[in-house]
């Protein structure tokens, strides 16, 4: 199952849809909105995504970790839009009658997931500054006044 | 042919806009759609050579041809998670 929200994650629910009689094992992880980074300090983010590629690569993951690992359970959510520092952006739940295949498949995942899916976030600086973030590239850093119309996210 | 190009996060920031549309012959390379974009959109010169192309959803080389769909993407580095 995956999902693309703009709505905050209810994780009980995630944990509700990978839980069954076969499996021995569940592994949540959460990817949470940190509040430094590299000794700057943030104030919010923003995500967006291409959502009909995203949506397919998610697909693509999970069908790839059925294969890999004996998964009873499988969720991704990713959130986009606008998020508030410890709120959870990203969700990668499993189950598996075994906690080991349960805990490669769940880091793999996610690994995969941050490598492949177009998926963005801006970091919104306490310095009143924004500015995207894209793995090797320096990116320019716009005052919030000339920020781009990307709040609400781009669903 | 014309092709439409959407455009996400640091490029779309640049180039003020989300989508830009190009007029190149059938048969161009996506290698040779990088250069006009950069020539034909200055602003994201810098970042085209770290973004890839998709097409439908997926990526694509800079040996493809412009798909027959005359519509692709550039995906910036992601940042996800």
């Amino acid at each position: 199952m995956i999902e693309i929200t703009t709505e905050p994650i209810d994780t009980q629910a995630l944990l509700g849809k990978v839980c069954a009689p076969e499996a021995g094992a569940v592994v949540l992880f959460l990817g949470t909105t940190r509040q430094v980074t590299a000794g700057r300090e943030t104030a919010s983010l923003d995500y967006e995504c291409y959502p009909e590629m995203a949506r397919n690569k998610l697909a693509e993951l999970e069908a790839e970790a059925r294969k890999r690992w004996p998964l009873t359970g499988c969720a991704i959510v990713h959130r986009i839009g606008h998020l508030e520092i410890g709120e959870a952006s990203v969700a990668v739940a499993v189950s598996t009658p075994h906690r080991r295949a349960a805990f490669e498949a769940g880091q793999w995942l996610i690994d995969t997931l941050k490598e492949v899916v177009p998926i963005w976030k801006k970091e919104n600086w306490t310095n009143g500054e924004s500015q995207w973030v894209h793995p090797g590239i320096e990116t320019p850093r716009e005052s919030s006044q000339t920020a781009d119309c990307n709040q609400a996210g781009n669903v | 042919m014309k092709v439409r190009v959407r455009l996400f996060a640091v490029a779309k920031q640049l180039a003020g806009t989300d989508e830009i549309t190009l007029d190149v012959p059938e048969g161009t390379t996506l290698g040779k759609l990088r250069l006009a974009l950069a020539a034909e959109v200055p602003a994201i010169a810098s970042v085209l050579p770290h973004i890839l192309f998709a097409v439908g959803s997926e990526y694509v080389g800079d040996e493809s041809l412009v798909p027959a769909s005359g519509e692709l993407a550039c995906i910036p580095p992601v940042s996800g998670g």
